[in-house]
């Protein structure tokens, strides 16, 4: 039970004063980030981070990570209410969520909504205290060639498991890789691909591009759309909260699977949006009421949320223990740890336990408060979609530039920013996935590290990614995710004709 | 996005396929820039093991070769489907109209300061798209940029742009 111990310790961390009340002010932030259109988890972090810098690295991160959870909440409020999915794995719980907001069952989906949110996160986090310790025990044994293999694994499922063209994913994917070689070469001292620009010896950074896809892209595609708010009323009242709860245990079978499902999705880089999207398919197909699935069923609303919360909480796992995030937000919470001079990792267990049982104590905390200030304050929340769009837009768009301005306090950064919204733009548009981009930016230079100094245990061999059975196995299972479309037409085919 | 592909295309201002073809064509100029780059700088085996363009070099590869296929699937398989709009003119009217004043917004950072360009952009974008009386635009404006002063440079000290060709807040001791 050395966890155990571990985590009373870490809630001794977390539990002062200041990081009681930063926690709070995270969560407030990231649920207004999450309500907000075009300020979501991964760059709403991102353009916070700079003002951590200055934070001891545990308050950080426990700020940080509470923005997240509040952003995972956020979401679903404007999701019910509005129809508007704040964040992209809120959209399965507007199927559910909105019909019920619609027959005057705001209250109760909302409740549903973020008591379930609580349970996948709590599910979560428990999985995250037993396991991670293991796995980093067991990652400390990894060189070189089992870390690019590892690597390669995160990369080649996101082939395996996106649903649009896998060309356009390896595309995206390894325009990532080489905006991260651009700039100075930690190995040989040499600068890469800056063609003579000064500018560019910086490199890119993976915040400038978080801030600009997610932040001015999105802003771009609301603006297309056209957004007009039209809003149930929303009010939670104490009665309705307590008789909510008394229908939820219900729906505990549907509320494990969705457990399950989102932590296999979180841990592998699938992420809380395909996981909310399977969550529902499933209970849709298993429930007895499955056909009425979209008139305002709670069960509708439980499976997605409880899957998306679990998806996101268990991102943080890889993230951890392996020091490969499972979703943008993660990496970029990663991101943080590197600035604060922390190398995430297995070590990060062995050197920094205050660190990392802080953060994790801070999880259980943190969704604790997340709940309470979301059952309490919704009609606070609401009340921001209720500001019209052209206040909004360009305010988010001098905070998104302010964001990315405070990396390196760089004006070409800014500019940067623009370029990579309308890159954002386009790219949504045209099914290229932003998330392997972003995760490729930031691993990059580490994929490229264990991948040269593997070819030079090899002398140049990829042999050494099937050496033995570990690095093995985890190299064929990648190359199995690789061909995944493909195989998946060949059995598709077969079954046809069969 | 299937309610605008039902559409008649004459609102259209460019098919999906056609951005998607330019698109592959720029991935594949970025992918030769990257192998030329990684050339230059080495990309086989040196004395001391892999050189510095050794993985940058496979990297342009793979998105040459990955974005030739697109490029084929949109330019010659997608040849004969029935277009789709991927942005029409009214929507893309709306979508320049925040895109090119957040980029004269971001040249007015760089030569007059954060401050003033925020205020200004701000209570423009209000007055003229979202038709609001001047002194509501300039209230909001003014407590944002307030806002920004107060949060960055004051609480977290952390230093915005003043401006680099002329700092107009100099004279309330703005520096």
């Amino acid at each position: 039970m050395e966890e155990i111990n571990a985590l009373f310790n870490g809630f001794a961390v977390a539990m002062t004063p200041f990081n009681l009340l930063l926690m709070l002010v995270g969560v407030t932030l990231g649920v207004i980030i999450g309500v907000l259109p075009g300020l979501g988890g991964a760059n709403g972090i991102a353009i916070l981070l700079p003002l951590t810098f200055t934070m001891p690295p545990t308050s950080a991160i426990i700020m940080l990570s509470c923005i997240y959870w509040g952003a995972l909440f956020g979401g679903a409020i404007t999701s019910i209410l509005f129809n508007i999915p704040g964040e992209p794995w809120s959209v399965a719980t507007t199927f559910d969520g909105y019909p019920m907001a619609r027959n005057g069952k705001a209250g109760e989906a909302l409740t549903t909504a973020f008591t379930s949110s609580f349970v996948g996160a709590f599910f979560a986090i428990v999985m995250i205290t037993f396991l991670a310790p293991l796995v980093a025990k067991f990652a400390l044994q990894f060189g070189p060639p089992e870390f690019f293999s590892v690597y390669l694994l995160t990369f080649c499922s996101f082939v395996g498991m996106n649903k649009g063209s896998p060309f356009k994913t390896i595309s995206a994917m390894m325009l990532g890789f080489a905006l991260a070689t651009v700039g100075m070469d930690t190995v040989t001292g040499q600068l890469r691909l800056t063609f003579g620009n000064p500018e560019l010896m910086r490199g890119f950074d993976f915040l400038i591009a978080v801030i600009g896809l997610f932040g001015i892209g999105e802003i771009l595609l609301s603006m297309e759309e056209g957004l007009a708010f039209q809003g149930a009323a929303a009010k939670i009242r104490g009665k309705v909260v307590l008789e909510t709860w008394k229908q939820l245990p219900k729906y505990w079978a549907t509320s494990l699977r969705s457990c399950l499902i989102g932590c296999w999705m979180g841990i592998t880089p699938g992420g809380a949006t395909p996981a909310s999207f399977m969550a529902y398919g499933v209970a849709k197909r298993v429930s007895k009421e499955g056909d009425k699935f979209g008139t305002g069923k709670m069960e509708g609303i439980v499976a997605p949320e409880t899957a998306a919360h679990a998806a996101g909480t268990a991102a943080l796992l890889p993230m951890l223990s392996l020091g490969i995030p499972g979703s943008p937000t993660a990496a970029v919470l990663l991101g943080g740890l590197l600035i604060w001079g922390l190398q995430p990792g297995p070590l990060l267990f062995v050197e920094k336990p205050d660190f990392v049982w802080g953060l994790i104590a801070s999880m259980y905390l943190g969704n604790l408060a997340g709940l309470f200030v979301v059952l309490t304050c919704v009609p606070l929340f609401a009340s921001i979609l209720r500001i019209p769009f052209s206040i909004i837009a360009p305010v988010i768009i001098v905070i998104c530039a302010v964001g990315a301005y405070t990396v390196h306090n760089a004006m070409f950064d800014v500019w940067l920013m623009m370029g990579f919204g309308v890159l954002g733009y386009v790219f949504k548009k045209l099914d290229y996935p932003m998330a392997p981009m972003v995760l490729a930016l930031v691993l990059g230079d580490r994929a490229e590290d264990s991948f040269r100094q593997s070819m030079l245990f090899s002398q140049g061999s990829l042999d050494i990614f099937f050496s033995n059975y570990l690095v093995g196995g985890i190299s064929s299972l990648a190359l199995v995710l690789l061909f995944w479309p493909l195989i998946g037409k060949v059995i598709g085919k077969k079954k046809v004709a069969a | 996005m299937s309610e605008q592909a039902n559409n008649s295309n004459e609102d259209s201002a460019i098919s999906v396929r056609a951005v998607d073809i330019i698109t592959a064509i720029l991935f594949l100029a970025f992918g030769l820039t990257v192998m030329i780059g990684s050339l230059k700088l080495g990309a086989s085996w040196g004395s001391d093991g892999p050189e510095a363009g050794y993985f940058p070099f496979y990297i342009s590869l793979i998105i040459m070769l990955s974005s030739t296929v697109t490029l084929y699937q949109a330019a010659i398989v997608n040849k004969n489907k029935k277009t789709e709009s991927f942005v029409d003119r009214e929507p893309l009217k709306q979508v320049m109209a925040v895109l090119l004043p957040a980029i004269v917004f971001v040249l007015g950072v760089q030569l007059i300061g954060i401050y003033v360009s925020s205020f200004f952009y701000i209570a423009i974008f209000m007055v003229w798209l979202g038709k609001y009386p001047l002194w509501k635009a300039i209230a909001v404006s003014i407590g944002v940029s307030a806002a920004l002063y107060l949060m960055f440079e004051f609480w977290f000290q952390v230093p915005l742009p003043h401006g680099a060709w002329f700092n107009p807040l100099e004279f309330v001791g703005v520096n």
